[in-house]
Order: C-alpha cells, then structure tokens, then sequence
C-alpha cells in the first residue's frame, strides 16, 4: 500500500470514525486545532488506524501525532519502512 | 450477544458473589484469580449449573504484562470486556510507626495499581461499543479512614479519586465509572479479624449487623446493568449505616 492508498484509506477513516467534514482533511490539519478532534478521539483515531491497517502504535509512537499527514507518515513507515 | 463482564480477584468473598449475580443477569463472566484456581473453578461451576456462562483466568493483576495477557485471553475466549469490576484486593494491616515499605506497597499496587492497569485495558474494547462499566470496589475504610489500615484506606481512596477522574475523561461514550464502598461484609478477610473487633463495631452500625457478599453484589449488579447509565463517578457505600 503506497502513501496515496494509505492516506485515502485514512480519510475514510476520518469520516466514518469521527464523523469529520472531508473537505476540511489535509496533511496539514491539525486533530485538536483544525478539525476538532478532543484528546480522546486522538486515542480512539489510532486504534481504529491500528485495526484498519493491522498495525502496532504504542503509546510513545502515538503522543507524537498531531496532524494528519503525522499519521500517514507513521502508518508508511510502518508498512513500506 | 451477551456484555462480558471481567470480576478481578472473583474466586472467593465479594468477588465470588459478584461473579454469580453478574452472571445471573445474563452476562458472559470473567472470573479472574491471582492463586486460587480451584476456588475459581469452583464459581464457574455454580454459575454453569445456574445456566450462566463463565470461565476462569489466571492472573495477577498488580503486573502489566500479565494484565496485557488477560485481557487478550479474556477477549479471544468470550469477547470484548464491557463490563470490568476492580474487586481484587488485599489487606496488610499494621500501624504507621511500624508499617514497613513493603506492607505500603504491595497493597497499593494489588488494590490501586490494578484498578489502574485493567481499566485502561478494558477501556479500548469499552471505546469501540461506545458503553461500558466500571466498577470498583473500595471500602468505608476509604472513605473515612481506619486504625491500622494506612495502606489499604489509601489505596481505597485512591480508588475513588481515580473513577471520577476516569469517568469525567470518558463519559461522553456512554462509559460509566463508579465505586462501592462496603463496610463490615461477611468474607474471609473479616473473619479474620477475630470476634472482639467485629462485635465491638456492631454498635456504630445503624442495621446491627455485619453485610453478605451478595448484598454488596447487588449493588454492583444494578451499576452494571442499563438502568445505571445515568450515573457516574458516584461512591455507593453498602456499609449498614456505618458511616453515618
């Protein structure tokens, strides 16, 4: 799965869990800032991601995601790294 | 599809009673033990005989990974836990002056540490359902403090300090955290207290008598159940009066 596929599969995601405008998505978007997200769907996000794509975020991994484009890159590495 | 509901420390006393009245209301149940596998085995037996469902697992509870691997047991046998009662708990009681580091500790990481390490364990599976319980069992002794009783009245009360936290943090899905904080109950751990400290505790209790497990379990059955859904990081004191 390329980095296009991963970040399609991602909006997805994003629209289906947390119910978030598609327009609103880009790499650059802030979770908390930009599309509202609390602290909480952050943690639910990551674990619907790890069930999607089959992978593993421990708890160190996923304080360092912000943005969307974060959570792609995390999910390439995971998958292409 | 029946909820699963996970009983730490359910092989005997209030957990064991839990465990049955849990199971009585149609829940798929956990019966968790730190030692006692036969006394686990035991509850299984009666909830099966009952026409419950139930099954027994190994694990002490104070420890991560061995939480991390209960959970995965739990999950692979019966299903998601929607339903967690944080009843493991122990006693080391001796005086301040004389409580030694060990006696602190051991009790805090059994009784606080593992309401600690289960809930978060058990609050993925909660997430995703949008509904969960959680449920722990504290104690009078938390609430109003006891003689000799140090460690445990704090892990107690610890017990309390972090469900409100943890309720105010996940009630928007639908997740309920509460605790219960029996008084004197008639288990293995009061039976050891010898009858001149039981029968001196009688007059301070409003009813004039001890509790039974099952009157404590009835109590986490109704927190437990749907008609609950409206309260959260709540202390339910089932104490006779005790504290009053």
């Amino acid at each position: 799965m390329d980095r296009s596929e991963i970040s399609a599969k991602l909006n997805t995601l994003l629209v289906s869990e947390l119910g978030l405008d598609a327009d609103k998505i880009t790499d650059e978007a802030n979770f908390e800032a930009d599309l509202e997200v609390d602290s909480l769907g952050v943690v639910e996000l990551l674990m619907a991601m790890e069930d999607e794509f089959g992978v593993k975020i421990p708890d160190d991994e996923a304080e360092t995601i912000h943005t969307v484009g974060q959570a792609i890159d995390l999910i390439d590495g995971k998958l292409n790294g | 599809m029946s909820r699963v509901a996970l009983v730490t420390g359910g092989s005997r006393g209030i957990g064991r009673a839990i465990s049955i009245d849990l199971a009585s209301r149609g829940m798929a149940v956990a019966v968790n033990y730190a030692t006692r596998a036969e006394a686990a085995e035991e509850v299984v037996d009666e909830i099966r005989s009952a026409g419950g469902n139930a099954m027994a697992f190994g694990a002490d509870v104070s420890r991560e990974t061995a939480v991390t691997a209960l959970f995965e047991e739990v999950t692979a046998a019966l299903g998601p836990v929607t339903v967690l009662v944080n009843n493991a708990g122990i006693t080391r009681d001796n005086l301040l002056l004389r409580m030694t580091v060990d006696e602190f500790d051991q009790v805090i990481a059994t009784n606080l540490r593992s309401a600690f390490l289960c809930t978060k364990a058990a609050l993925r599976g909660m997430l995703k359902a949008r509904w969960g319980r959680v449920v722990s069992i504290a104690s009078v002794a938390g609430v109003a403090g006891n003689p000799g009783q140090a460690n445990y009245a704090a892990s107690k009360a610890g017990l309390i300090g972090f469900s409100k936290s943890v309720a105010k943090e996940v009630g928007s899905r639908g997740i309920t955290v509460n605790v219960i904080a029996p008084g004197f109950i008639e288990t293995d751990m009061t039976e050891a207290l010898g009858e001149e400290v039981k029968t001196a505790s009688l007059p301070s209790i409003a009813l004039g008598r001890f509790g039974s497990a099952g009157e404590v379990a009835a109590a986490v059955g109704f927190l437990a159940g749907e008609d609950a859904g409206y309260i959260t990081g709540q202390v339910l004191g089932v104490d006779g009066g005790i504290s009053l």
